[in-house]
C-alpha cells in the first residue's frame, strides 16, 4: 500500500515538475525574443499557469483530498469563489511579506506581485486541492503531527522547500557582481522556482526513506 | 544566589575577548603618530650649526612635471623580448628615451610600502614617510593630510602646484593647490573619465607659463586592473594610451624641467591591490630631464629599487624645498653630482652635501619622533644614534680638511638612511601575523568557551575551577614575561596578557570537560542530561542565523548592506518563531476534534483560552515588530558605495531644514516621540507598582526622568530656532543652549546615581494589629519543617513571605476594597518585577541621554526601537509561556538562543536605524557639541560623546539584556488575573527567582554567555574577514572600519552588558537585605 501511494505521488510529483519545464519552453516556441531574464514576467505567469493547471488537474484525477461533503452545484460554486478568493488573498500576503522583506514598496510592484503570484501558485494552491479552503486546516497540517497523509507530508515539503528557495534567492541581490539574475525578483523567482522543484524530488524520496517511522492517523 | 562568582566568571570571559580584540588589532592597525612640524627654510638640523640648511644649495630645477599612473606596474613599463602579453612592451617610450639618451633618463623599480592602496601610497610619496591605516592626528574627521609634505613646502616656497586627475589628492590637500582640476575616483568600472578630463587640461597648461609643478594622476590603469586584471586588452589599449601621454608630454618639456613618471603602487595578477607582495608594491619610477642630468654609464652602484619614500627628499632638494619633517626618505644619488662642488658653480649640491642634508634631517625626525611616541625599540634607536655622530665626527673632518668625499663615506650615510628606513618600517608598516593569528585564536576559544558555558550550565559554583584556571594564566603569564625578559630585556605586555588568558581558557574548558564527563559517569544530575545540554544544539535554526550572519561580514557587498541584512535575519528569525510553535503543536489549544495521539501526553491542566490569548499576545509581538522593522528601515543613511540611495530626511538637524511649516512638524512628531517614550515607561512602571513610596529610585523614575526629557524637548525648540529670527534673544539662546542639556544630562546621572544607591523600587505598607497573630498561619507548608539554626529558619521564612507579599500585591491592586479573612500583614507593591523595573528604569535613563546626543529626527528610532524592544520581549515571553503553558518547558528559567540572537541583531539593526554606519565619514560628529557648543579642551569628553552617541543601541540593547531573563516572569501575572481565578503558585512572577537562587544564578550566567557568544563571533567573523581579505581592494574601506566600529561596539555592549548584570546583582542584594530587614519585625 504504502509502496503504491509513494509511486502515484512520485509520478504525479514528475507531472507537476515537468509542467514547469513546459512552461519555460512554451512561450520561448511561441513568442519571439523570449528570454527568461528578459521578459522574466511572461516566464513567471507562464510558469505558474502550467503549474497551477497541471496541479489541478492532477488532484482531480487522482481524486485525493477533494472530498466534498455535498454534491450540489451551488456547494461547488461557493467553495470554487472561495478558493479563489483564499488564493487571491494569499497573493497579497506573500507581496505584504516580501515588501517587508526589504522590496521596494512602490517601485516593480507588478514584479514583486509575480513573485507572490508563483509563490502562491507553489504552495497555496496545493493546500487549496488538498485541503480545499480551509484556514484551519492549513495551520493543523503544518505542525509535527499534523500530516494524516503522505500527501500532507509532501504538502508540508513542497511547501517548505518553495518557501526557503525563495528567501536564499534574496541572499545575491546585494552582491555586486551585475549578473543579469539579481536584478530584483528574477533571483527569488529561480530560488523559489528550483526550491518547488526540489522539493518534488525530496517529498517522494523522504517519506520513502522514512515510510516505517511514519504513522499516520486516521483521516 | 551568589552573586561575585557570577560577576567575576563574566568579568573573566569578557577580559579574554578584550586581550583577543587587542591583540588582533595590535597586530593589523598600525599606528603610529603623525608629527605635526613642519620644516623651513631657517631650520638648522644640528644643535649648534649657525647656518641654515635647507635652500643653500639652490634649485636644480625649475619646475616638475609629476605623472601619476595609478597601479603601473614595474613589468608594464620594462621591455621584454619573446612572445608579450596584454600588458607587456606597451609603453616602448620608456626603453626608447633610457637607451638612446641615457644621460636624460632611468627608470627604477619604485617600491611602495604596504598598505598599497591609493590615498596611503599619495600620503606616502608626498610626506615621505610610511603611513598606516591609523595615523593619529588631531583632526579625526577630515582626511586632510596635516603632516609636512611635499605639496605644502612647494607651496610655501611659492611654487605654483597645478593639480588634475584623481581627487583622492583634492581631500589630501584641501585649498593648497594654485589651481585644482579634481575628476571623480570612485566609480571603478569608470575606465576614461579621470584620464580624459586630465588630457583635456595638460598639454595646454604645460603651454602656458602659470605653474611650477605640474602633477596629474592617471586612474585609467588602476581602474581597468580592478574591472578586467592586467592580462585583457582594454589594459593594452590602456597603456598604449599612457605611452602616447608620455611621448607628447616630453616633447613639451623645457630644459629646466624635470618630468617624473611612476605608479604609486603595482597590482596583483588579478588586478586587486593593498597588500604586500612584490607584484604590488614594485611600480615603475621614470626620470627624464632634457638636460643631461646623470651619469653617462652607469658607473657605480646604482640602485635597483628605490623605495617610495626616497622621492620626497630627492624632488624637494632638487626644487629647492626644504625636505618635509617627517620624511624618512633618503636622496636618490645618481640625480646629484658626484664630485664636490665645481668651482665657482655654488647652485648645486653635491651627493655627499645632499646625503648629509638628508641624514640630518632624519636624525632630527626621529629624535622628534622617539620623544613623542614610544614604539620605536630602544635599543634599536640608540643603535642609530651613535652611528649618527660617528658620521658626524666623520663629516666634519672630511669638510674641515677640504677632502674630496670618499665613497666609504657616502656608503656610511647610505647605510644610516637605509637602517632608519628599516627600523621605522618595522615599526610601522608590517602587519603582525603572528599576533593576529593569535588573536583569532583567543577570540575563537572565548566564543566557545561562552557556548560551553552556557550549554553545560556551568553553576557559578565552579568557583574551583575558575581560581584554578586564573592561577594557570597567571602562571603562564608570568612565565611569558620572564621569557621575554631574559631573551629580549624587555616585557611586552600584550603577549604575557594573551598567553595568560588562553591558558586560563583552555585549562577552564579542559575542567568543563572533565566535570562533565564525571557527571555523566556519574549519571549526572538530572537537570544536566534531561536538559538536552549533552548535544549542544550546534544546528538549530538560531545558530544557523547567526552562521549566516556571520558569514555575511566576510563579503564586502554584504557589509555595505549591512542594515538591510540584518534587518532581514531579523525578520526571518521573527517568523520563525510562530512557525515553529505551529510546528511543536503550541501555538494553537489541542482542541478535541483534532486528533492527538492519546496518551501521548498527561494531558496537563492547560486552558484553550489561556493558549489562545497567549498566542493573540504572540502575534500582535510580532506584528509590532515587523512594523517597526519595516518603519525603521526609512530611517537608514547611505554609503558611499551605494549608488541610488537617499540617506533619511530625518537626519538632517532641525536647524537646517528651511521650510518652517515642515521644521514644525518635525518638531512636534520628535517631542511626540519624545514624550511617548517618556510616557510608556512611566505607565509601566505605575501599571506593576513601582511608583509607590519614598524610595530612592521611586524618586529617579517620578521626577529627573520626565524633567530630562522636558529639557530635551527645549533643548530641540531651541537649537531649532534660525538663527535670524529672535534676535533680541541671541545670549538667551546661546545660554539655553548650553544649560538645557547639561541640565538634563545632571537630572540623568542624578536618577542612575539614586538607582544604584538604592534600587528598590518596592513599596511596604503595614496592616494594622488584627493579622499580626496569625501571619505566617495560611501557608503552613513551609512551617512544617522545624528549623534547626536561625539560618535554616531564615531560609524558610522568605519564601513563605513571598507568597503574602505577592498576594496582598495582588488584593492590593485589583481589589481596594474591605479586607479579607486571611489578609496578610504586609502589602508590598512592586515586589513582582523588583528586579526588572531597576533595569527598565536604568534604560529608560539611558536613553533619554543618547537620545539628546542624536539629531532630533531621531526620537522617532528611539521610539521605535523602545517599541521593538518591548515588541521582542513579548514575543520572547509568550513563546516561553505557551511552551510552558502545555508543559513542555524544561522548568528552568534559561533564556533561549533565539531570543538573545533576535535581542542582538536588533541592536545592530538600530545601529544603523538610528542613523549610523561602519564608516568613519559617518560618525556623527555633532554629538560632542551637545551642551558644548564651544567645543572642548580635551579629546577625552568629546571621543566619550560620540562614541556614546555611536553605539547608542548597542549600549541600549546591552544594558536591557537582563530584562531577557525576567519578562517571561513579568508577563505571567497576567494569566491568573484576566483568566479564571489565579492559583497562587502561578503568580509569584520575580519572587520566584528568589525561590530557587541556584537556578537564577545558572540561568543570569548562562544569559550573560549567550549573549557574550552572539557579540563575540561577530567580531570574530570580522577579525577573520580582514585578517583573510587584507589584499582585498575593499579592505581599507570596508572591512578594516567594520572590525574597528565591531570591536568598539563589543567593547561598549559589554561594559554596558555587565553594568545591566551587576544592577541585577546589586538589586538581589539590595532585596535580601530588605527581607532581612523585615522578617524580625513580622515573625519573630
Amino acid at each position: 500500500m504504502w509502496d503504491q501511494e509513494i509511486k502515484g505521488m512520485a509520478s504525479a510529483h514528475m507531472f507537476i515538475a515537468s509542467a514547469v519545464f513546459v512552461g519555460t519552453l512554451l512561450p520561448a516556441i511561441v513568442a519571439e525574443k523570449f528570454s527568461v531574464y528578459g521578459s522574466h514576467l511572461v516566464w513567471v505567469y507562464s510558469v505558474a499557469g502550467s503549474v497551477a493547471a497541471v496541479n489541478v488537474a492532477v488532484f482531480w484525477l487522482l481524486g485525493v483530498g477533494l472530498v466534498a461533503k455535498k454534491n450540489t452545484l451551488s456547494y461547488k460554486v461557493s467553495r470554487m469563489v472561495r478558493s479563489g478568493l483564499h488564493f487571491t488573498l494569499s497573493c497579497f500576503f506573500y507581496h505584504i511579506i516580501v515588501v517587508l522583506y526589504g522590496a521596494p514598496l512602490l517601485e516593480s510592484v507588478l514584479e514583486t506581485f509575480s513573485l507572490a503570484v508563483l509563490l502562491s501558485t507553489f504552495t497555496t494552491l496545493r493546500c487549496l486541492c488538498l485541503l480545499g479552503p480551509n484556514v484551519q486546516a492549513w495551520i493543523r497540517v503544518f505542525s509535527r503531527d499534523g500530516a494524516m497523509s503522505v500527501w500532507d507530508t509532501s504538502l508540508q515539503i513542497t511547501t517548505a522547500c518553495s518557501v526557503i528557495g525563495a528567501w536564499l534567492g534574496a541572499f545575491p541581490i546585494p552582491l555586486d557582481w551585475d549578473r543579469p539574475w539579481q536584478v530584483w525578483p528574477i533571483s527569488c523567482t529561480l530560488g523559489a522556482t528550483f526550491g518547488f522543484l526540489s522539493g518534488l524530488v525530496i517529498a517522494p524520496v523522504w517519506i520513502h526513506w522514512h515510510r516505517k517511522q511514519l504513522t499516520y492517523k486516521s483521516k | 544566589m551568589e552573586r561575585l562568582p557570577v560577576l567575576l566568571l563574566l568579568l573573566w570571559l569578557c577580559s579574554a575577548f578584550f586581550v583577543g580584540i587587542h591583540l588582533f588589532v595590535g597586530g593589523f592597525l598600525l599606528v603610529r603618530l603623525e608629527v605635526n612640524k613642519s620644516s623651513s627654510c631657517a631650520d638648522a638640523l644640528l644643535p649648534g650649526a649657525a647656518r641654515p640648511d635647507f635652500c643653500e644649495g639652490g634649485a636644480r630645477f625649475r619646475r616638475a612635471v609629476l605623472l601619476v599612473v595609478d597601479a603601473l606596474r614595474l613589468d608594464f613599463a620594462r621591455f621584454r623580448g619573446g612572445n608579450p602579453r596584454p600588458f607587456e612592451n606597451k609603453l616602448p617610450v620608456l626603453r626608447e628615451v633610457t637607451s638612446s639618451q641615457p644621460e636624460h633618463a632611468r627608470l627604477f623599480a619604485f617600491r611602495a610600502d604596504p598598505p598599497t592602496t591609493t590615498m596611503q601610497r599619495i600620503k606616502g610619496f608626498t610626506t615621505g614617510s610610511l603611513p598606516t591605516f591609523v595615523d593619529v592626528g588631531n583632526n579625526f574627521a577630515s582626511s586632510a593630510v596635516l603632516e609636512d609634505n611635499l605639496v605644502r613646502q612647494l607651496a610655501r616656497a611659492g611654487k605654483r602646484v597645478v593639480f588634475m586627475g584623481d581627487d583622492t589628492w583634492e581631500s589630501l590637500f584641501p585649498n593648497q593647490f594654485y589651481r585644482s582640476l579634481p575628476f571623480p575616483s570612485f566609480n571603478v568600472k569608470d575606465l576614461h573619465t579621470v584620464d580624459d578630463g586630465i588630457l583635456k587640461h595638460l598639454y595646454g597648461t604645460m603651454e602656458g607659463a602659470d605653474w611650477d609643478v605640474l602633477i596629474a594622476h592617471f586612474l585609467g590603469v588602476d581602474h581597468c586592473g580592478h574591472r578586467f586584471g592586467p592580462d585583457h586588452p582594454a589594459m593594452a589599449d590602456k597603456l598604449t594610451q599612457m605611452d602616447q601621454v608620455i611621448r607628447s608630454v616630453i616633447r613639451r618639456l623645457q630644459n629646466d624641467t624635470l618630468l617624473v613618471v611612476m605608479g604609486d603602487h603595482g597590482m596583483t595578477d588579478t588586478g586587486d591591490h593593498g597588500g604586500e607582495s612584490l607584484k604590488e608594491t614594485d611600480a615603475a619610477l621614470f626620470l627624464y630631464s632634457p638636460s643631461p642630468v646623470f651619469p653617462a654609464a652607469l658607473s657605480q652602484a646604482e640602485p635597483e629599487v628605490v623605495p617610495q619614500t626616497d622621492l620626497v627628499p630627492t624632488l624637494a632638494l632638487l626644487l629647492g624645498v626644504p625636505i618635509p619633517y617627517s620624511s624618512i626618505g633618503q636622496v636618490i644619488l645618481p640625480l646629484f653630482h658626484q664630485e664636490s662642488r665645481t668651482a665657482g658653480a655654488r647652485s648645486h649640491l653635491s651627493q655627499l652635501e645632499a646625503l648629509w642634508i638628508n641624514a640630518k634631517q632624519v636624525n632630527r625626525f626621529l629624535e622628534t619622533y622617539s620623544y613623542v611616541a614610544r614604539d620605536i625599540p630602544r635599543e634599536s634607536l640608540s643603535m642609530l644614534q651613535d652611528k649618527f655622530a660617528s658620521l658626524w665626527n666623520e663629516y666634519s673632518s672630511t669638510v674641515k680638511e677640504g677632502r674630496t668625499a670618499s665613497p666609504a663615506l657616502v656608503a656610511a650615510l647610505q647605510s644610516y638612511l637605509t637602517a632608519v628606513r628599516e627600523v621605522c618600517q618595522a615599526t610601522w608598516a608590517k602587519f603582525h601575523p603572528l599576533k593576529m593569528a593569535s588573536g583569532i585564536v583567543i577570540l575563537a576559544t572565548a566564543c566557545t568557551l561562552c557556548f560551553a558555558v552556557s550549554e553545560a550550565l556551568a553553576g557559578a559554583g565552579d568557583t574551583v575551577a575558575l581560581r584554578a584556571s586564573l592561577a594557570m594564566g597567571a602562571f603562564a603569564g608570568a612565565g611569558v614575561a620572564v621569557g621575554q625578559l631574559g631573551s629580549l630585556g624587555y616585557v611586552d605586555a600584550a603577549w604575557c596578557l594573551g598567553a595568560a588568558i588562553l591558558s586560563s581558557q583552555l585549562a577552564f574548558l579542559w575542567g568543563l570537560r572533565r566535570g562533565e564527563g564525571r557527571a555523566f559517569a556519574r549519571g549526572g544530575d538530572p537537570r544536566r542530561t534531561s536538559g538536552g545540554s549533552l548535544s549542544p544544539p550546534v544546528f538549530s535554526v538560531p545558530l544557523l542565523v547567526l552562521a549566516l550572519r556571520c558569514a555575511s561580514l566576510l563579503s564586502d557587498s554584504y557589509v555595505i548592506a549591512e542594515g538591510r541584512v540584518a534587518t532581514f535575519l531579523l525578520l526571518s528569525l521573527g517568523l520563525y518563531i510562530p512557525l515553529r510553535l505551529n510546528w511543536e503543536g503550541l501555538l494553537l489549544p489541542t482542541s478535541p476534534d483534532c486528533q492527538k495521539a492519546p496518551g501521548l501526553l498527561p494531558s496537563p491542566p492547560l486552558s484553550s483560552s489561556a493558549v489562545r490569548r497567549e498566542s493573540l499576545v504572540l502575534l500582535a509581538g510580532l506584528g509590532v515588530l515587523v512594523a517597526s522593522l519595516y518603519l525603521s528601515l526609512f530611517l537608514h543613511n547611505c554609503r558611499e558605495e551605494q549608488g541610488g540611495c537617499n540617506p533619511s530626511p530625518l537626519l538632517v538637524p532641525l536647524a537646517r531644514v528651511q521650510d518652517s511649516g515642515l521644521r514644525n512638524l518635525r518638531y512636534v512628531l520628535s517631542v511626540a516621540s519624545l514624550a511617548a517614550c517618556t510616557y510608556a515607561l512611566r505607565c509601566w512602571l505605575r501599571h506593576y507598582g513601582n511608583l509607590n513610596g519614598p524610595g530612592a529610585a521611586v524618586f529617579a523614575a517620578r521626577w529627573p526622568l520626565p524633567l530630562a526629557s522636558l529639557c530635551t524637548g527645549l533643548y530641540w525648540a531651541v537649537s531649532s530656532t534660525p538663527e535670524r529670527s529672535f534676535r533680541g534673544f541671541a545670549e538667551l539662546i546661546a545660554l539655553a543652549l548650553v544649560v538645557l542639556p547639561r541640565v538634563a544630562f545632571a537630572f540623568l546621572a542624578l536618577g542612575a546615581t539614586l538607582l544604584w544607591m538604592n534600587p528598590l523600587t518596592v513599596f511596604l505598607k503595614p496592616r494594622q494589629a488584627p493579622s499580626q497573630g496569625k501571619g505566617p498561619a495560611p501557608l503552613p507548608r513551609y512551617r512544617a519543617s522545624t528549623a534547626l539554626s536561625p539560618e535554616a529558619e531564615l531560609h524558610h521564612l522568605i519564601p513563605q513571605l513571598y507568597q503574602r507579599m505577592r498576594r496582598s500585591l495582588e488584593d492590593g491592586e485589583s481589589s481596594g476594597g474591605p479586607e479579607g479573612d486571611g489578609r496578610p500583614a504586609v502589602e508590598a507593591y512592586g515586589l513582582g518585577t523588583v528586579y526588572s523595573a531597576p533595569v527598565v528604569l536604568l534604560s529608560g535613563l539611558l536613553g533619554l541621554g543618547l537620545l539628546l546626543l542624536h539629531s532630533e529626527g531621531m526620537a522617532l528610532a528611539f521610539l521605535l526601537l523602545l517599541l521593538e524592544g518591548t515588541a521582542l520581549l513579548h514575543l520572547h515571553a509568550s513563546s516561553m509561556t505557551l511552551a510552558s503553558l502545555q508543559g513542555a518547558h524544561k522548568g528552568d528559567f534559561s533564556v533561549p538562543w533565539l531570543s538573545v540572537l533576535l535581542w542582538d541583531l536588533a541592536a545592530t539593526q538600530f545601529f544603523h536605524a538610528t542613523g549610523h554606519l561602519p564608516t568613519f565619514p559617518s560618525i556623527q560628529w555633532g554629538a560632542a557639541f551637545v551642551g558644548f557648543p564651544q567645543g572642548h579642551v580635551g579629546t577625552l569628553l568629546p571621543g566619550s560623546l560620540v562614541a556614546l552617541n555611536t553605539f547608542s543601541s548597542h549600549i541600549l540593547f546591552a544594558v536591557g539584556c537582563p530584562l531577557l531573563l525576567f519578562w517571561p516572569l513579568v508577563c505571567e501575572v497576567q494569566a491568573p488575573r484576566r483568566g479564571f481565578g489565579g492559583s497562587e503558585r502561578n503568580a509569584v512572577m520575580e519572587m520566584r527567582l528568589r525561590e530557587r537562587p541556584r537556578e537564577f544564578s545558572t540561568a543570569l550566567l548562562q544569559l550573560a554567555a549567550r549573549c557574550l557568544c552572539v557579540k563575540g563571533a561577530q567580531v570574530l567573523a570580522s577579525a577573520l574577514a580582514a585578517a583573510i581579505l587584507r589584499r582585498h581592494l575593499m579592505v581599507w574601506k570596508v572591512f578594516a572600519p567594520k572590525l574597528m566600529f565591531e570591536a568598539a561596539g563589543f567593547v561598549l555592549a559589554t561594559v554596558f552588558t555587565l553594568v545591566g548584570f551587576a544592577l541585577v546583582l546589586r538589586v538581589d542584594f539590595a532585596v535580601s537585605g530588605w527581607f532581612k530587614r523585615l522578617i524580625p519585625e513580622q515573625c519573630r
